[in-house]
């Protein structure tokens, strides 16, 4: 066992109810938060309950929830919204999709609280058409409730009503920005627009709407039940409770993990993940999707919160920790990356539109081995250019990937430029596929795996690589036992 | 809007106007429709775009502007077996590359693109938050995880005679 100690909040249920039946939830202390808050608390007290929680957004931005409800309570209106950002856009994170699948009630439950808080009426969850299952189990859930009187009409006998209904994404990832969210939702292309106005004064159809992300709602039922000063208790100063990471990449056990605010990345990825898959080493763990930033060994030790991370150069994201060994390279990374905020970019500024072209232009041309000196001093203005000039969020972080390999692998820049070699061998304009003549006994493994057949050779004498035809797809050299195909 | 000059055959046109009707003509329900048109025809022609916009009462410029903004709608047939590669970060940093390379190769045709015999079609996505198994590959609902370029060959034989 390792000392670390799993706190379960937001993943509570997960796993242990079955989510397509109210009956387990109930069983599971469900709705009595909405019941509490109903008939023993007013809105303000709910709103003072999870301000003094000190929960903070788990979508990205970590703003702190209490006060985002109540900026929305005082924002008067005939009708007001409660959202539910279940668009989950960052690749390689999954965890807002196992909270919906795995425990759909708490979602709505604390829905019907924000609600219940603000003074809205009504709750639209927006999620993505690629979450089937998930959507499946929100459907369920939601008939379930309106079945017992947990949403509807008068809830708890009460003069409360509140109803939940569902919107789809379709394939955006700008769409998880909140203005962007809600254009989406009012049936528009998915394109931000300026804050202010913030959505809690001007949303949905111009109403005040309150926009959180799920994992944050997810943590609310517990927090009215056990109590603000039962959860400020657990993380650390400035980022309370807990976060749930998706562990993904290179490492050995791969999945969610739920850790208290405060755990070091090394806890995480050596401890709970189990350290780096086949014996390789450790090289960099990127944290916040697109938008965050490449961390290295000299961060392993960092507590995880919030502002730490933003001070090394990341950001905590939605939870995606993708974990790289040495044979990643950390300029393809970048590229990866820019290629993904090219394809997801709007439009709607120049900066993002174009700058990120062509740093991701600059980026190819690096791994090509034709990148300048100057080149790599283009990528740091351009980065910045772009970060102070765009119009929303992502086009404000999208050269965070450049700029923080730029910090922490410039030396990785510097052998593509200048020595045109990719140390990590994943660059294949850079590289070759040999065959060492000396370690090869010709077993003709490798000519029988290779998909163009660019290797000859008679059994049992030294094979060849024809590099003109050779696709450098490394499969050779992954079935070789013999370790007699190198790059170079 | 009358002037449109309608291609659409009488009976799709009647599911198209019940689909849009089923969200009150609404234009505010434009994605739903979509997603609702979408899932019944396979893909969201030209011709089809018109015909929403039409009865939603909006421009079709708007609704063009709507399914080209998504990537989830498509204005081209898919083949009969899509194959979708991830391209996530957990999958590419297992080498996701690698693996859309050898698709695009043994199907001769890029991303976007269908077969001749319109068996295959090929695109990326995403993450479908299978991310443990990565690189992940779906083919129509069946995912496969782990998937390496040599085993590439043994997916698409799976629906060779199929
Ligand atoms: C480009 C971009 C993508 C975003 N994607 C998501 C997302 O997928 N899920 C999410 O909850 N928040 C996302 N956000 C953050 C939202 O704009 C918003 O801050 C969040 O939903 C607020 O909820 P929270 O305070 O509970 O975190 C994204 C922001 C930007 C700029
Ligand atoms: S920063 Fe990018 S995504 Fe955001 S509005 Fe500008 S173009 Fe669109
Ligand atoms: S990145 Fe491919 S399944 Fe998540």
């Amino acid at each position: 066992m390792t000392k670390y100690k799993q706190i379960r909040i937001a993943l509570n249920n997960c796993g242990v109810i079955d989510p397509e039946n109210i009956e387990d939830y109930i069983a599971r202390d469900g709705y009595m938060a909405l019941g509490k808050c109903i008939t023993e608390m007013t809105p303000q007290d709910v709103i003072k309950e999870i301000k003094d929680s000190g929960l903070r957004g788990r979508g990205g931005g970590g703003f702190p929830a209490g006060l985002k409800w109540e900026i929305a309570s005082k924002n008067h209106a005939d009708q007001k919204y409660v959202v539910c950002n279940a668009d989950e856009g960052d690749p390689g994170a999954f965890m807002d999709r196992s909270v919906l699948e795995g425990d759909p009630h708490a979602v709505l439950e604390a829905m019907a609280i924000c609600g219940y808080s603000i003074g809205a009426t009504k709750g639209l969850i927006y999620i993505r058409a690629e979450y089937p299952l998930a959507i499946k189990r929100l459907k369920i859930a939601i008939d379930q409730a309106r079945e017992v009187g947990l949403l509807g009409k008068n809830i708890f006998g009460s003069k409360f009503d509140f109803d939940i209904e569902l919107r789809y994404g379709a394939g955006a990832f700008v769409c998880g920005e909140e203005t962007s969210l809600i254009h989406s939702m009012e049936g528009l292309r998915g394109e931000p627009t300026i804050k202010p106005p913030f959505p809690a004064e001007k949303g949905y159809l111009g109403k005040p709407t309150n926009v959180n992300n799920v994992e944050t709602y997810a943590s609310v039922p517990i927090i009215i039940r056990k109590g603000a000063s039962w959860f400020n208790k657990i993380g650390t100063e400035k980022s309370k409770g807990t976060k749930v990471f998706a562990l993904a990449g290179k490492v050995n056990n791969v999945g969610l993990v739920e850790v208290p605010m405060g755990t070091t990345l090394r806890e995480v990825i050596f401890e709970i993940g189990g350290g780096i898959q086949n014996g390789k080493k450790f090289k960099a763990v990127q944290t916040g999707g697109p938008s965050g930033g490449c961390l290295t060994e000299k961060h392993l030790d960092t507590p995880i919160d919030f502002d730490n991370l933003v001070a090394a150069g990341s950001m905590m994201g939605s939870g995606g920790m993708i974990v790289m060994d040495e044979d990643n390279c950390m300029v393809s990374v970048a590229k990866f990356y820019l290629d993904f905020t090219v394809e997801e970019s709007c439009g709607k500024c120049s900066p993002c539109r174009i700058g990120n072209k062509r740093l991701f232009e600059l980026l190819e041309r690096i791994t090509k081995g034709q990148g300048t000196m100057d080149d790599l001093q283009r990528l740091r203005n351009m980065s910045n250019v772009i970060k102070d000039t765009s119009l929303c969020g992502l086009g404000q972080t999208s050269p965070n990937p450049v700029l923080s390999t730029l910090d922490n692998f410039y030396d990785e820049y510097l052998a593509h430029v200048k020595d045109h070699k990719c140390p990590a061998g994943e660059c294949k304009d850079l590289m070759k596929y040999f065959i060492i003549a000396e370690n090869c006994v010709g077993c003709t493994a490798c000519a029988r795996v290779c998909p163009v057949g660019a290797i000859t050779g008679e059994k049992k004498e030294a094979h060849l690589i024809n590099s003109e035809t050779c696709i450098k797809c490394g499969a050779c050299m992954e079935r070789c036992k013999f370790d007699a195909i190198i790059i170079k | 809007m009358s002037r449109i000059k309608v291609k659409v055959k009488e009976k799709d046109l009647n599911t198209i106007k019940e689909i849009c009707k089923s969200f009150n003509n609404e234009q505010g329900e434009l994605i739903n429709v979509l997603h609702k048109t979408q899932e019944h025809f396979g893909y969201l022609p030209a011709e089809i775009q018109e015909v929403v916009a039409q009865e939603l009462e909006m421009s079709v410029a708007k609704v063009y502007g709507v399914v080209t903004f998504y990537s989830f709608f498509t204005m081209k047939p898919k083949g009969k077996f899509p194959i979708s590669i991830c391209t996530g970060t957990a999958c590419y940093v297992r080498g996701a590359e690698n693996v859309l390379a050898e698709f695009k190769r043994q199907l001769n045709i890029e991303v976007g693109e269908t077969t001749e015999d319109g068996k295959f079609s090929l695109s990326c996505l995403r993450c479908v938050g299978a991310c443990g198994l990565a690189p992940v590959v779906l083919v129509g609902e069946k995912t496969y995880g782990r998937v390496s370029p040599e085993g590439v060959k043994d997916i698409l034989a799976e629906y060779n005679d199929k």
